[in-house]
């Protein structure tokens, strides 16, 4: 059996779970500055209390995994990323503190509230970066990177950041029309539609340029018979989204949401179409950079009933507190 | 790598960790008081242990959230600094890395929202359950993380392969290396510790405050029962993992003991300035013999300095031997507040004794200083190597030149000071508050409409 093959699969399961979870959650620091008023901020912020510290852990998984069963991946990848993971960190710092603390303050609860927008900011742009820089390939020389600092900084880096702070927007926005009392989620229906439409421009021209610079990838895409079942993958994209608008036009936030998750999905499907068997875009393939079997296997044993137990159990936290906050007096 | 660049990555990441131990340290045993606050409250139903419960959450839930933000960072640092360490260490550290994320993070991460936020949501005994999970997640947590932390200063259980991966031989005798047991349970007691000095020490407060404060009293005294009992065995927990260490790490007990030359019948060097240039203690203050009875239980033992390894397999000294007297003198101390506290006790003298209770207040921090100069004792002590004996720091860095790690490194310390600076600042805050029996939890912040708290009550002392 290819254990490899399996945690390439794992890893990236993990990785999307991490950003359709932690993707609302960041976008409501994206659209923290929309919020008219305190007490607004209020709720948005509680909407996702109880639950960010379990949708940061898939970040953490994501990072542990990779450490465990790809090794050489992770080694090769931080330092290649080094400035924007460090940005990203610093950033989730900066937002994960605001939980709390902008409770425990009244004088400095505006730092708080930039420092939640900010910080969600960052890294939200920054997961773009990297995604961008994995894209267009990673230079290296034997068993570490070789490429420059900068490498990570270019034009199509830059336009993957802008499309995943639109990406998250639009989770957010869908979420706060689910989580919010009536009377302020409807503004949110136009607010994740015009973050939509700039996320369909984004995927749009990414579909785009990818193919058009990078060569491995045009290749990949247009190369007959493949390319018939590859392109399922842009009319899945058309259905989404246009299911996702229909959605929002209609006032039907949850499905509006499962459409704007399954264009993730789809977005996903996209990367690894373009990028496997790489698990460092055009250098190090899943096989090569896997741990050995006993190192697989040891690890693989107990995912195969932790995850599903991790997974109904977080499901179970989301049961708890389902449903629309209400606005209320008392709290301060 | 050149070695300013080797130095500033070495500086970061004792920066970061060093920052990060301090909120696990605290959370261990803070999750374990709340769930026996919470289990005294549902076998008693006395409402002062849910007070309790209520005034502590906050706290836990701010303390909480800086240790989850200060972790996510270390997940990724093994990587971005030193990376070659990840690619060799990875096949072995990195599945118990994963277990960890998966048996404990995540389980902890899952049940705190509902710890923090469920009470009214999932009634008690569900509420309850909850507590006790996140507490058993910190443990697990704690397991996981020092059986890595141990397989780097005892490896075990392992092969090398062709491309100098270390690779699993044997996960049982990886994951219970020789030093693992022992390191697990003297972090664990020194959680405890550390989290009952400083309950100790707002209880001490606010007694202080208020002599007459029951719900002060209460936490005071558990407190001090948990160091009176915890100090001595700690004591023993660490003598125990101290000679285990001079068993498989030599080399850093006899820099923690400052013994420069092997002896038998070694002294016990109390105090002096290590000189690592002439290899000699100036001014030493020490016991004749004694270094060999507690090391080897002879008075005439062999001991064996750093003459006994080569030069370059030496830890720094100092460092070592003034950090490991600052743990140990906080130990001693603490043993003495345990004693004091039972003769407070039977002359029925615990609560009004306002001396006492500033000693307390001034131990309050004094954990963390102890947990700090314990870790920096063992992580540099095992200097000048990542994997104890096999691979050397300088050869597990990452090829980042210095000004990129200078840059990360400004970035860290003003950001952690400014966040932690206002984490502290708040955390003291909520302790300087006194613990009444309008204590409010915080499921309210969700404002359901489940229950609406009252909007003001008398602020005054139960």
């Amino acid at each position: 059996m290819d254990y490899a093959l399996i945690w390439y699969g794992l890893i990236g399961l993990a990785v999307l779970i991490y950003v359709v979870l932690d993707g609302f959650d960041l976008g409501i620091g994206i659209l923290f500055p929309k919020a008219t008023e305190e007490s607004e901020r209020d709720l948005m912020m509680n909407s996702i209390a109880p639950v960010w510290d379990g949708n940061e852990t898939w970040l953490v998984l994501g990072g542990g995994g990779l450490f465990a069963v790809f090794p050489l991946a992770y080694s090769i990848v931080m330092p290649a990323l080094y400035a924007p993971l460090m940005i990203m960190l610093l950033g989730l710092v900066l937002r994960g503190v605001s939980f709390e603390y902008r409770f425990r303050t009244k004088r400095g609860k505006f730092i708080w509230d930039t420092s939640f927008f900010v910080g969600s900011l960052a890294a939200a742009a920054m997961q773009g970066i990297m995604l961008g820089a994995m894209l267009q390939g990673i230079e290296i020389e034997g068993r570490s990177y070789a490429g420059g600092w900068f490498d990570w900084l270019t034009p199509f880096t830059l336009f993957c950041g802008f499309a995943t702070i639109c990406a998250y927007a639009l989770l957010g926005a869908c979420w706060l029309v689910i989580k919010l009392p009536n009377e302020l989620a409807e503004r949110y229906y136009g607010v994740a539609k015009r973050w939509g439409l700039a996320l369909v421009f984004c995927i749009v021209i990414v579909s785009a340029w990818l193919p058009l610079s990078q060569q491995i990838v045009s290749q990949r895409w247009f190369n007959l018979p493949n390319s018939i079942l590859y392109f399922t993958v842009p009319v899945m994209a058309v259905i989404c989204i246009w299911q996702l608008f229909k959605s929002l036009n209609n006032h039907r936030a949850v499905r509006a949401y499962l459409f704007a998750i399954g264009l993730f999905l789809v977005s996903a499907i996209g990367f690894s179409v373009s990028t496997f068997p790489y698990i460092v875009p055009f250098a190090v393939t899943y096989s090569d950079a896997a741990a050995p079997d006993s190192s697989l296997k040891f690890l693989l044993a107990g995912t195969a009933f932790l995850l599903p137990m991790v997974i109904a159990y977080s499901a179970y936290a989301y049961w708890v507190f389902r449903g629309k906050l209400k606005h209320e007096e008392g709290y301060h | 790598m050149d070695t300013l660049a080797l130095d500033l990555a070495r500086f970061q990441f004792a920066f970061t960790v060093a920052f990060h131990i301090i909120f696990p340290s605290f959370t261990i045993g803070l999750a374990s008081y709340l769930a026996v606050l919470e289990g005294l409250w549902l076998k008693t139903n006395n409402e002062k242990y849910i007070q309790l419960y209520k005034y502590w959450l906050k706290i836990f839930a701010v303390s909480f959230g800086m240790g989850v933000v200060s972790g996510i960072v270390l997940s990724y640092q093994f990587g971005t600094n030193w990376s070659v360490f990840s690619d060799k260490t990875g096949p072995i550290l990195g599945p118990l890395m994963g277990y960890e994320i998966l048996t404990a993070f995540f389980l902890e991460a899952g049940f705190l929202g509902v710890m923090l936020f469920g009470m009214q949501r999932v009634g008690k005994k569900l509420h309850f359950a909850s507590t006790c999970v996140v507490a058993f997640g910190t443990f697990l947590s704690a397991f996981w993380i020092l059986s890595v932390n141990s397989w780097m200063q005892t490896p075990a259980g392992y092969a090398i392969n062709e491309v100098g991966q270390f690779i699993p031989d044997d996960w049982f005798a990886i994951i219970f290396n020789p030093s693992f047991p022992y390191r697990l349970v003297h972090m664990l007691l020194a959680s405890y510790l550390t989290t009952a000095l400083v309950v100790s020490a707002v209880g001490a407060y606010h007694l202080i405050k208020a002599p007459h404060n029951p719900l002060a009293k209460t936490m005071f005294s558990m407190a001090l029962w948990m160091i009176t009992i915890v100090t001595p065995i700690q004591i023993i927990a660490g003598d125990l993992h101290g000679l285990n260490t001079l068993q498989y790490q030599p080399a850093k007990v006899a820099a923690m003991e400052g013994h420069y030359q092997s002896h038998d019948g070694a002294p016990l060097i109390l105090f002096g300035i290590p000189d690592d240039q002439a290899k000699e203690m100036r001014y030493q203050v020490a016991i004749p013999k004694l270094g060999s009875l507690i090391l080897t239980h002879d008075l005439n033992g062999r001991v064996e300095g750093l003459d006994a390894f080569p030069e370059s397999d030496h830890p720094p000294v100092s460092i070592v031997f003034w950090s490991f007297r600052v743990m140990v003198g906080i130990g001693f101390a603490m043993l003495m507040i345990g004693l004091f506290s039972l003769w407070l006790r039977k002359k029925g003298r615990l609560y009004d004794m306002p001396l006492f209770h500033r000693v307390c207040i001034v131990f309050g921090p004094a954990g963390f200083v102890a947990v700090l100069s314990g870790w920096i004792t063992t992580e540099v002590g095992r200097q000048p190597f990542t994997v104890y004996g096999l691979l050397r720091t300088v050869d597990s860095a990452s090829p980042i030149d210095a000004l990129a790690i200078s840059f990360s490194l400004a970035a860290f310390v003003v950001v952690y000071l400014c966040v932690f600076g206002a984490g502290f600042f708040y955390l003291i805050r909520l302790m300087r508050k006194s613990p009444t029996r309008y204590e409010k939890s915080l499921d309210p912040r969700l404002a359901d409409g489940a229950q609406v708290p009252p909007a003001s009550h008398p602020n005054r002392l139960t």
